[in-house]
């Protein structure tokens, strides 16, 4: 078992004449809780979304656990793997989207029990069982039948966890997971992922809220125009960031 | 008032004729071939929907020429080809004996109607937003299981109106099989006219049951569209399943 989790070298992607990601390396340890800041456009949600190989990338390597994802190597060139084959190794990378996502014609339980049923082939009456289980652990054990159009955003967002772990995935991806939410009800998405880390999740996080950073980071990187500026510990990077530009996205959102 | 003694129009053999066992079996085969047709075209227009938005050109542009071809050619010149042009081309017994005016008809009218289904199951699938496909791919599913379970059944909430103009206006159409002799309603009408030269009254005698045909699905279709409304207010799921049931996917209900 490698003791890096995510191994990214050198990753370029562009979309058209614009080049969003310009060489992104960055090494994730197994445990360890990364939180990506950046202005917007600087390429950290493209950068996570080429690590489940939901975008393409143009050059450069994305190891994930030791293994591609999306692509095999043959002759040192990358080719891109059959659907099926990049479906699965998808299936063991969690992901959390700014705009939750959650399949609105399913009921909060029927999202987090689709994938293992679909996917993993576990039994209804099993898959339903651990879904009640983690719909509780997120606070919803009183919502199993609803909706997604009746749940609140903060709920919506905390389903969208519980059904990203209901496929056992060794690492998981928010997309400013809070971006889209009431101020009043950050707090209890941000709990969900708090306590994740604690139980030692390994995440990669795109977010503004500095508090969470602080508090749960192991590392902060700061992304700007397609490339990584700096990185390291939160109070270090907080209180003595290095770069000019650093400097400069900090003193707007402190 | 003198040019009113000249319309010969008899009443009464409309009425003879309106349950006429000859009508009524024509219009059960008129039924028949609307409904199987439609079966075959949603099936079809699914799948062609499905190609269509692929990324692989391999698998969208064959199904791009499909509708193509059956969109810009007349369905009375399809179905000519299908029956006559078929039976000269295919010069086997097996075929002959098996390739009837109605399943000419039937294939016929379904091909047609799949090249239709497919643009509108098409613009179903782009309806739903991208997001669905994101998260139904980070959880490791495959595109066809995303499309299967997640865009298919929030798509059909955009299909299924158009779909019922579709099954309507096929209903109608139906009455071009009469070009093959197959004895649809109208066929079946015309026949009869020219036994008793009452052609007014038999094309009335047509009208009638196409009238009945259609006022009975658009009620049905009024009613489908009235309960997904009330229940898109409340419980999603149940709109699902009603329409799912009404299109006889028969796909098993889940939570």
């Amino acid at each position: 078992m490698p003791e890096t989790m995510v191994h990214s070298v050198d990753v370029h992607k562009r979309f058209g004449r614009l080049e969003v990601l310009r060489g992104v390396s960055l090494d994730v340890a197994r445990g360890e809780v990364v939180v990506i800041i950046g202005p917007s456009g600087s390429g950290k949600t493209t950068f996570l979304r080429c690590i489940n190989h939901l975008e393409r990338v143009d050059a450069g390597r994305i190891y994930v656990d030791g293994e591609l994802v999306g692509y095999r190597e043959r002759n040192g060139r990358l080719v891109e793997d059959s659907e099926r084959a990049v479906a699965r190794k998808r299936a063991a990378i969690g992901m959390v989207f700014q705009r939750f996502n959650l399949f609105p014609h399913l009921s909060a339980l029927g999202n987090v029990i689709e994938a293992p049923i679909r996917v993993k082939k576990v039994r209804r009456k099993e898959a339903e069982e651990t879904g009640r289980e983690r719909l509780s652990k997120v606070g919803l054990a009183d919502k199993l039948s609803a909706y997604p159009s009746q749940l609140s955003g903060g709920q919506q967002q905390r389903v969208a966890i519980a059904r990203a772990l209901a496929m056992e995935p060794k690492l998981m991806l928010f997309d400013e997971p809070t971006s889209a939410l009431d101020p009043e009800l950050v707090g209890e998405v941000l709990d969900v992922m708090k306590s994740l880390a604690r139980e030692g999740m390994t995440m990669i996080v795109v977010s503004h809220e500095m508090g969470f950073a602080r508090e749960v980071a192991d590392r902060i990187v700061f992304m700007d125009e397609g490339v990584i500026v700096e990185e390291g510990p939160p109070e270090e990077l907080f209180l003595r960031p290095s770069q000019p530009r650093t400097q400069a996205f900090l003193s707007k959102i402190l | 008032m003198e040019w009113l003694l000249a319309i010969r129009y008899d009443i009464d053999t409309v009425g003879d004729f309106l349950f006429n066992p000859i009508i009524l079996r024509a219009l059960r085969k008129t039924l028949y071939i609307a409904l199987l047709a439609m079966v075959l075209g949603v099936g079809l227009g699914v799948v062609l929907a499905v190609m269509r938005v692929s990324r692989n050109p391999f698998v969208s542009v064959p199904a791009g020429v499909y509708i193509w071809f059956w969109r810009a050619t007349p369905v009375i010149l399809q179905l000519l080809a299908l029956w006559f042009g078929l039976r000269q081309v295919i010069d086997e017994d097996i075929f002959r004996d098996n390739w009837t005016r109605f399943r000419a008809a039937v294939v016929t009218f379904g091909l047609n109607e799949a090249a239709y289904m497919a643009e509108i199951v098409r613009g179903g699938i782009q309806s739903v937003e991208s997001g669905q496909m994101d998260a139904a791919k980070s959880l490791g599913m495959t595109n066809l299981q995303a499309l299967r379970r997640i865009i298919l059944p929030q798509a059909f909430r955009v299909i299924i109106p158009p779909t019922g103009n579709e099954f309507i206006a096929l209903l109608k159409n139906t009455s071009v099989a009469f070009a093959i002799g197959v004895v649809e309603l109208l066929n079946a009408a015309k026949i009869q006219s020219a036994r008793n030269f009452k052609v007014m009254e038999l094309y009335t005698v047509a009208a009638f049951w196409y009238l009945v045909l259609v006022s009975i699905f658009s009620l049905g279709q009024a009613e489908l569209e009235r309960v997904m409304a009330a229940s898109e207010r409340d419980r999603p799921e149940t709109l699902l399943s009603r329409a799912l049931s009404l299109m006889g996917t028969g796909s098993r209900r889940g939570i």
